[in-house]
């Protein structure tokens, strides 16, 4: 096992010892259920099972997102925080290992949190005309878009020791991918154009929710992921001999 | 085995080491002294490549610090002042994880994992949280995990910081234990930890190394043990007569007698003086009061020397 990896299971196993990662997991699995049964299956049965799917992947990417956003906080700031980043920093181990391992554990946890929804598009299933590919395709969409989201968090974890810096940074960021949407709305044509190839949302998600893979939305999340965790590793590159 | 060559460290304009040169050699147990904020915990953090020097050389067993960092981190063992410990790990899964990290195989930690659990005495809480260790203990898991990986140079910045009087004593035998089997380089502002516990020192003042060598080297290159004091019976001869023999003695630039108010404890018909010579005059002082028909009692240096060396450098003059 590769200093990724070791890095990957005290990361994991920190969830899953410290009361952040159970909040986190209750408080969205408890929200995820309520909107299920108060907004879908509360609402008129009229409804095509493959558009409540739909409506299930969609507010589902609004708890991933935040449930990235706090699980990427305490990544790099809390150990700059304690001291223990001088351990990592004056060990034989590379930043992006470092940078990589801790992100692999913490979309690892937000997978294994979305994983724990399985029953509700199951129960669609059951009582609807959808299929696995549908299912399988909107986690996908889940995972891609709690990666990006965990990219940008923790690049945020590792601007600075404060917690409440990283929350900042991370929820400016994040929001500011969500209103690319909207801003692209507001201006022409070709800004229109960029702003919602970058809106995280409202552009890329949309075909994960239907089921259906679009190359474009999984190259952006990759690229976006990608490029959050290249300057998170710069950044602690910068950081580490200082 | 450690080299620097004219090291400095700059934070924007302010120095805050350097230029610093000296050379370790291999199984030397080596004391870095001074006050707090004088650079001690920067010149370590170089050694152990956590920071970065502004200029100069540094290299350790003949890796470069810079060109080639993670050779030297494989052979560095560093506690920081706060040790680096995860409070939600249990000092076993700790120190397997610090094994891990520093290139050790699974099958070398499970070995290594008893040894160390004995030398630094922390068997009895492997399987705690280490969020619930005393300090005492937190100090120890910090020690083990610097030598966890065998590494030839073990660095301790202020290695008893925040430990109790006994748990100091205890900390003091495994540094002395440890230095059988590494090469030791400890920072602290207080002496006796020092003193006790290495071979040679390098006393630092506002980054800069003003005196190195052995307590003894240190003591006799600043003329310390020019101070003593010596205690008398006079006898019928009385004190007045003692204290002009001593005055007469060669080499004697001061004389003065000391009392309960300088925390002297007199035994009836005896008397204390202090003396201060130009250079180590004991043996003067001592043959011209048995010649002058004085019983001396006790000649002793007037204080803790090394102590005088430290505060006479760091104040800025030398006794």
């Amino acid at each position: 096992m590769g200093a990724t990896g070791i890095i990957f299971r005290r990361e994991f196993n920190a969830y899953v010892r410290a009361p952040i990662g159970y909040i986190v997991g209750a408080v969205v699995l408890f929200l995820d259920g309520l909107l299920f049964f108060g907004y879908i299956l509360g609402a008129d049965a009229q409804m095509l099972s493959g558009y409540v799917l739909s409506e299930f992947f969609y507010f589902a990417s609004g708890m991933t997102t935040i449930a990235a956003v706090v699980l990427s906080l305490r990544l790099i700031a809390e150990e700059r925080q304690t001291g223990t980043q001088l351990l990592l920093d004056t060990s034989p181990v590379r930043d992006r290992e470092i940078v990589l391992g801790k992100f692999l554990a913490a979309l690892a946890f937000l997978s294994a949190l979305n994983a724990a929804t399985i029953y509700m598009p199951l129960l669609i299933m059951v009582n609807g005309k959808i299929t696995i590919g549908q299912i399988v395709a909107g986690y996908v969409g889940l995972t891609l878009i709690g990666g990006a989201v965990l990219a940008i968090g923790i690049f945020g974890s590792a601007l600075s020791r404060s917690q409440l810096v990283a929350a900042v940074v991370t929820s400016v960021i994040t929001s500011m991918f969500y209103l690319f949407w909207q801003i692209s709305e507001a201006v022409e044509y070709p800004l229109s154009s960029f702003f919602s190839a970058l809106a995280i949302h409202q552009r890329h998600f949309p075909g994960f929710q239907q089921g259906i893979y679009h190359l474009r939305d999984i190259v952006y999340y990759l690229s976006l992921t990608w490029f959050f965790l290249y300057l998170a590793t710069r950044t602690m590159e910068a950081k580490r001999w200082e | 085995m450690v080299e620097l060559s004219d090291v400095t460290k700059y934070y924007g304009p302010k120095r805050a080491l350097g230029p610093v040169s000296f050379e370790i050699e291999k199984g030397d147990a080596v004391g870095i002294l001074g006050l707090n904020g004088v650079g001690k915990t920067t010149l370590l953090r170089i050694l152990a490549c956590g920071l970065r020097p502004s200029s100069g050389s540094v290299s350790i067993d003949g890796h470069d610090v810079l060109d080639n960092p993670h050779e030297v981190r494989k052979r560095v063992g560093y506690l920081p002042e706060v040790p680096p410990v995860y409070g939600d790990m249990t000092v076993r899964d700790y120190l397997a994880f610090v094994g891990r990290l520093k290139g050790m195989t699974a099958g070398a930690v499970a070995e290594r994992m008893p040894v160390v659990e004995e030398c630094t005495r922390i068997a009895e809480v492997r399987d705690m949280p280490a969020r619930h260790l005393s300090q005492g203990y937190r100090q120890r898991v910090g020690v083990a995990q610097a030598i966890i990986h065998e590494p030839d140079l073990l660095i301790m910045d202020e290695p008893t910081h925040d430990l109790d009087p006994v748990q100091i004593v205890e900390m003091r035998a495994m540094i002395r234990a440890l230095k059988d089997s590494h090469t030791i380089l400890i920072s602290s502002h207080i002496l006796p930890e020092i003193s006790q516990t290495c071979d040679r020192l390098l006393i630092l003042d506002d980054g800069r190394i003003v005196a190195s060598g052995s307590e003894t080297e240190l003591e006799a290159r600043l003329f310390v043990s020019r101070r003593i004091r010596v205690t008398v019976r006079p006898g019928e001869k009385g004190v007045a007569a003692a204290h002009a023999r001593i005055a007469g003695t060669s080499g004697v630039k001061k004389v003065e007698k000391i009392g309960a108010d300088d925390g002297i404890a007199e035994e009836p018909g005896s008397a204390t003086f202090r003396v201060e010579g130009e250079s180590d005059v004991r043996a003067e002082v001592c043959r011209a009061l048995v010649e002058g028909g004085h019983d001396v009692i006790t000649l002793t240096r007037a204080e803790r020397q090394l102590e005088r060396v430290f505060v006479g450098l760091v104040a800025g003059g030398s006794n």
